[in-house]
């Protein structure tokens, strides 16, 4: 039984024939509304969510099946001191397979742990969101038509962003793939990142300044400073506006910059950016429909691959 | 001495010999020998000429016992298998690949922290370090903070 927990559950080898499957679902969606048809959702938000929960609703949907779930963790027995095991096993028996969003990190490969159907890992706290980034993937294929030999920045909160940490624990294994960090000393990449990439020597520079390394990317990945993971408000007031991009700053940025955010947005991308070509943010925001519908169809159908 | 000369009577088991004067009584409990079925001997605070002080721990008649934790816990420690009176091998200490309720995470953030009956599980990420990362929130921990 797969589940897809971690951003590195998949090869590669799988993980591009399930971007190519959603490919092919996002040019005809409607030759596949009927293939789970009878089959169940759950989706479990213990955190807030727009995009992740509505496109994974969507996707479902759309491929004929039906949905349960809630989307506030207060509203489910945890306000009552179940444990989320508990709760994971009750589940299994009311659903073929349950998306978790959760604040805690490794909330998923507990759901796992006692699951008895597939667990997709919606989000866990500040660690990963493996299928934020196969949306990711399907984006940078579509507008650079690669995932090898690219520079990717990625900007912002870059120790509690879970996108960014998936995102380049994955597209790293992709040859010729090489990354620029730019946050505050305070947000930088996580030790686990570090070490996961000089073990695999992928090369990467840390900085601090944002215009001086537009020019060297492939791929800009805008990340906000997320006030949920702070502890304390006063650093993160001080931290929250350090990285701002407008069109003033995209002047140095390459003519075939790709720039992607996982969203919501705050402030940290002006909306005078928004207009501009290389922008693809709202894009990305429609492929995560079809990168998990591809995801569902294969992880409870298993036939649609390659 | 008095603790070297009970190494030397031991007939078949295993003798944990050279632990930190103070560390038997939290390697006893990591090898659960608390909980045990045989006959175990734990001495505190004998004289040695090397450490001042150590604790033994002698284990009767058992000699396949995973002691592998022992290796996180206190490298330093020495372990001799005993048969016919003799030491019939000396285990070299290695630090284990897996600690299981050994280390415990501290992250606020990790999913530990609130779901209390979840084992805490620990993978050597760095043996030269003694690093350890927690299987679910990858929070590293060294080794020698136990």
């Amino acid at each position: 039984m797969k589940s897809l927990i971690n951003t590195l559950d998949f090869s590669v080898k799988e993980q591009d024939e399930l971007l190519a499957l959603a490919n092919r679902m996002a040019a005809s969606p409607k030759d596949y509304n009927e293939l789970l048809k009878g089959r169940i959702m759950a989706s479990l938000f213990f955190e807030p969510s727009t995009r992740t929960r509505l496109s994974f609703e969507s996707a479902m949907l759309r491929l004929g099946g039906r949905v349960i779930g809630f989307s506030d963790g207060s509203l489910s027995s945890t306000a009552k001191g179940e444990s989320l095991s508990d709760t994971i096993r009750m589940v299994s028996h009311y659903a073929d397979c349950i998306v978790i969003r959760h604040s805690k990190e490794g909330a998923a490969q507990v759901a796992q742990t006692h699951a008895s159907v597939p667990v997709i890992n919606a989000g866990d706290g500040g660690r990963e969101h493996p299928t934020q980034t196969l949306t990711d993937l399907m984006t940078i294929l579509k507008v650079k038509n690669r995932l090898d030999n690219l520079t990717v920045g990625c900007v912002g909160d870059l120790k509690f962003g879970r996108t960014v940490h998936s995102l380049v624990k994955n597209i790293g294994r992709y040859p010729g793939v090489r990354f620029l960090f730019v946050s505050p000393g305070e947000l930088r990449i996580p030790a686990f990142l570090r070490t996961y990439l000089d073990e695999l020597r992928i090369p990467y520079e840390e900085s601090s300044h944002m215009e001086a390394a537009l020019g060297l990317m492939d791929v800009l990945y805008m990340t906000r400073v997320q006030r949920e993971r702070f502890f304390n408000e006063e650093e993160y007031i001080r931290l929250k506006d350090m990285f701002i991009l407008n069109s003033q700053k995209l002047e140095n940025a390459g003519k075939e910059l790709a720039i992607l955010h996982p969203l919501p947005r705050v402030n940290e991308i002006a909306y005078d950016v928004d207009d501009d070509p290389r922008a693809v943010y709202f894009d990305q925001a429609g492929y995560g429909v079809f990168a998990r519908m591809a995801l569902l169809a294969w992880l409870l159908d298993g036939k649609e691959l390659g | 001495m008095a603790g070297q000369r009970l190494v030397n009577s031991i007939e078949k088991g295993i003798v944990i010999d050279h632990i930190q004067a103070g560390m038997g009584i939290k390697l006893f409990r990591y090898l659960n020998l608390d909980k045990a079925g045989f006959t175990v001997v734990m001495i505190m605070n004998a004289a040695s000429k090397r450490m001042g002080r150590k604790d033994i721990i002698k284990i009767q008649d058992i000699t396949d016992l995973d002691y592998t934790v022992i290796g996180l816990i206190d490298h330093r420690a020495t372990i001799s298998v005993i048969d016919g009176g003799k030491i019939i091998a000396k285990k070299p200490l290695t630090l284990p690949s897996t600690v299981q309720n050994v280390l415990y995470c501290k992250n606020p953030r990790c999913v530990t922290a609130t779901e209390k009956q979840m084992p805490h599980i620990f993978r050597l990420q760095n043996a030269g370090e003694r690093i350890y990362k927690c299987a679910y929130c990858e929070e590293y921990v060294n080794g020698f903070e136990l």
